[in-house]
């Protein structure tokens, strides 16, 4: 249990932006998880994902991690920033954008 | 599990919530909640998600399989009309 969450915490402080997500980019498993990809290709920043279905142990380890029972879940900076309706609204409010252009200039300048 | 079974675990779990739900698939397992309180004042969107999660706490992990929200406060909702 904690080795699960070194992993996932490695993770997220690795990447910029994560997406925790059900399949991978190119064949989301998941009508949420691919919804979500598709606002962040629209957005044109890089991402990394994470198969849950690949691997149990980090599927049921994100869930307690942000105390969130549902998949996909986003992480920027290191922070949880939701799910698929919240990573919805806040595309659709104009919040997600500048979010995603400050975490990859952050990461340009290193 | 049906709509109104959701409906009242919601309400149930933040009182005075005006809840809506609507199984969108007719399959008992696909489900769209809007949710109106006082209590998401000042509140972020993951806040709120998690206080809908957790009045539904273990029926949204083994019976759910999917819950597209919608939280907003009375002002939010209004504004919506």
């Amino acid at each position: 249990m904690a080795d699960v969450t070194e992993r996932i915490q490695s993770t997220i402080n690795g990447n910029k932006i994560v997406l925790f997500m059900k399949g991978n980019r190119s064949f989301p498993q998941c009508g949420f998880s691919a919804a979500t990809v598709e606002i962040f290709e629209a957005l044109g920043a890089p991402f990394e994902t994470v198969d849950v279905l690949a691997d149990n142990e980090i599927r049921e380890g994100i869930k307690r991690y942000s105390n969130w029972p549902t998949i996909p879940q986003v992480y920027i900076n290191g922070k949880f920033v939701g799910g698929c309706d919240i990573v919805r609204e806040l595309y659709e409010s104009g919040e997600l954008e500048p979010m995603v252009k400050q975490a990859a200039a952050v990461g340009a300048s290193k | 599990m049906d709509a109104s079974e959701i409906e009242q675990m919601i309400a149930g779990g933040i009182p005075g919530a005006q809840v809506e739900v609507r199984d969108y698939t007719g399959g008992g397992d696909h489900f769209e909640a809007v949710v109106v309180s006082e209590t998401f004042e000042g509140k972020s969107l993951v806040e709120r998600h998690q206080a809908v999660y957790n009045a539904l706490g273990d029926a949204m992990r083994a019976r759910v399989h999917a819950l597209t929200l919608k939280t907003l406060t009375p002002a939010q909702h209004a504004n919506r009309r």
